[in-house]
């Protein structure tokens, strides 16, 4: 399966991960500091900010779509535990 | 006993007392029941409905409703906090008052249709400074979140100086004497519910008082316990001082501080202990300090740990676990809100080390930030290992103090090096 990297900027740490791996399961395993709850699309907890690659993440579906505008979020911001990686991508805590 | 009680003119309790209630939610003990409190306010214009009560009390709730209103009177139903003990009834008075207009929370609307389980209810979302008018009588809103839950707010009765807190200032004490003049002595009911439901959502206590002391207070009505209407003012007092720091902290604002908790049963995790206190010494503005766990107790050590920026815990595997003391201590963290801290574990072992494995994926269910894979020792520590201990502190360090060096990491070789050590 093709590997591709996530970059968490705040902690600085790298990581190759296979294609599709849900952000917040690999932000949990390196201690990342991106925080969560539910991890099933509810509290919106898990916001980040992507920095690079947006385009390299699963497209929103439209119930991350609509938490993220009740919890005002903006066009660069994503659900951690929604988001899947297909791409190379850098991303730090909303 | 069901009758509605005054509390002013135009105000009256319409909740439900649950005197034989001994634990609420399971977790907490309720040695004399608690009440839900539910209010209602007439206005020239209408009659507001605060909060409402748990399913199984729903018939004291409207039998004291009806001896006030009518339903088709009621206006407004106001929802402080979405928690079936203050929802249960809700289904029933939305049937029955079907022309009621629902004012919840900005922060509450997703938790009510989940709640309702449906899609289409009609309800305005509301947030501080918005308020609603009874024609003599307004009701405003002010946005409080997170005291318990993500949709709690409270609402000020304008007019009449009264705060609808919500289970702000609550508490579970069941007294039909109802108000805190007239009931028995509940002070221990009320810090009790500030330690087990407010304190981990310490920050919010804060924002929320800010919102809430300038306020000119007649009365503090919450959800739960007595009526708060003889200095009602000092029961905010009372937050203020339990959600305050307990002494001024002698840290620096750009210092970090790691506390390292440990217990032994040779020395071996002491030794660690030390030198991984040592590594983390080494990096600037880290303050670290060790506590043996044989020394003193959870409860203790708990306020400690809510100041912390980073705790490590160390224990030695025996009989195939950690020891009681350290899981006593995980489980303290539930108290008090540890979610985003720097953690990590420990210890030494004779034959399996699975005491170090374990308490890190309990830290890690606790949201807490776990960066470093913990060091396990077999027996006792060589030169070589302790050196690891002292690196392993020092790592810890730079993660606190976000100084630490760029990796890159393989996912495979992460899950691969937790399966293989466990
Ligand atoms: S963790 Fe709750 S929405 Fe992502
Ligand atoms: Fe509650
Ligand atoms: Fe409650």
């Amino acid at each position: 399966m093709s590997k591709y990297n996530i970059t968490f900027a705040d902690i600085g740490t790298t990581i190759t991960v296979p294609r599709g791996t849900r952000i917040v399961e690999v932000a949990e395993k390196v201690g990342a500091s991106i925080p969560f709850g539910c991890k099933e699309n509810d509290c919106g907890d898990c916001m980040i900010e992507v920095l690079e690659g947006a385009y390299n993440l699963s497209i929103p579906s439209a119930l991350e779509t609509e938490l993220l505008k009740q919890k005002f979020g903006k066009s660069n911001n994503r659900l951690a535990c929604q988001a899947m990686v297909l791409g190379d991508v850098t991303v730090k805590p909303a | 006993m069901t009758q509605p009680v005054w509390l002013s003119e135009r105000v009256q309790w319409i909740g439900a007392l649950d005197p034989t209630m001994r634990s609420f939610d399971i977790v907490l003990k309720t040695p004399n029941g608690t009440t839900y409190n539910a209010y209602a306010v007439r206005g020239s214009e209408g009659v507001a409905v605060i909060d409402t009560v748990k399913e199984a009390c729903a018939e004291q709730f409207f039998t004291r409703l009806e001896a006030v209103a009518s339903y088709d009177e009621i206006k407004v139903i106001v929802l402080n906090h979405l928690e079936p003990d203050h929802t249960g009834a809700l289904p029933e008075l939305m049937r029955r008052a079907p022309q009621a207009k629902l004012y919840i929370s900005k922060s509450a609307q997703l938790m009510l249709k989940a709640l309702l389980n449906q899609q289409d209810i009609d309800y305005t979302p509301v947030g501080t400074s918005d308020t609603v008018s009874l024609g003599d009588r307004t009701l405003r809103f002010l946005h409080t979140p997170y005291l318990h839950w993500p949709d709690t707010q409270c609402t000020y009765l304008e007019e009449e100086y009264m705060l609808f807190s919500g289970d702000v200032f609550g508490c579970h004490f069941c007294d039909e004497r109802l108000f805190n003049d007239k009931v028995g002595d509940f002070r221990f009911a009320f810090e009790y519910y500030y330690a087990h439901i407010m304190r981990p959502f310490r920050e919010h206590v804060l924002n929320a008082l800010a919102i809430l002391e300038p306020l000119r207070m007649n009365i503090i009505a919450p959800t739960h316990g007595p009526i708060l209407r003889d200095q009602p003012k000092r029961y905010m007092q009372r937050y203020r001082e339990l959600s305050g720091q307990r002494l001024q902290s002698e840290v620096n604002a750009d210092e970090k501080t790691l506390v390292i908790f440990y217990i032994s049963a040779y020395g071996s995790t002491t030794q660690m202990a030390q030198m991984i206190r040592a590594g983390a010494e080494q990096v600037a503005g880290v303050r670290a300090s060790l506590y043996d766990m044989e020394g003193g107790d959870a409860d203790l050590f708990v306020d400690l740990v809510e100041d912390a920026d980073g705790i490590l815990i160390g224990s030695p595997t025996i009989n195939g676990d950690a020891v009681k003391p350290a899981w006593d201590l995980v489980s303290s963290f539930a108290k008090i809100n540890v979610r985003g801290k720097l953690a990590g574990a420990f210890g030494s072992y004779g034959w399996s080390g699975e005491a170090v494995r374990m308490l890190e994926d309990r830290l890690r269910g606790l949201k807490m930030r776990l960066p470093q894979s913990g060091v396990r020792i077999k027996l006792i520590p060589s030169s070589e290992e302790l050196e690891e201990c002292r690196r392993y502190g020092q790592e810890a360090g730079e993660h606190l103090m976000g100084v630490n060096a760029p990796r890159v990491l393989d996912m495979a070789d992460l899950l691969a090096s937790r399966q293989a050590q466990v």
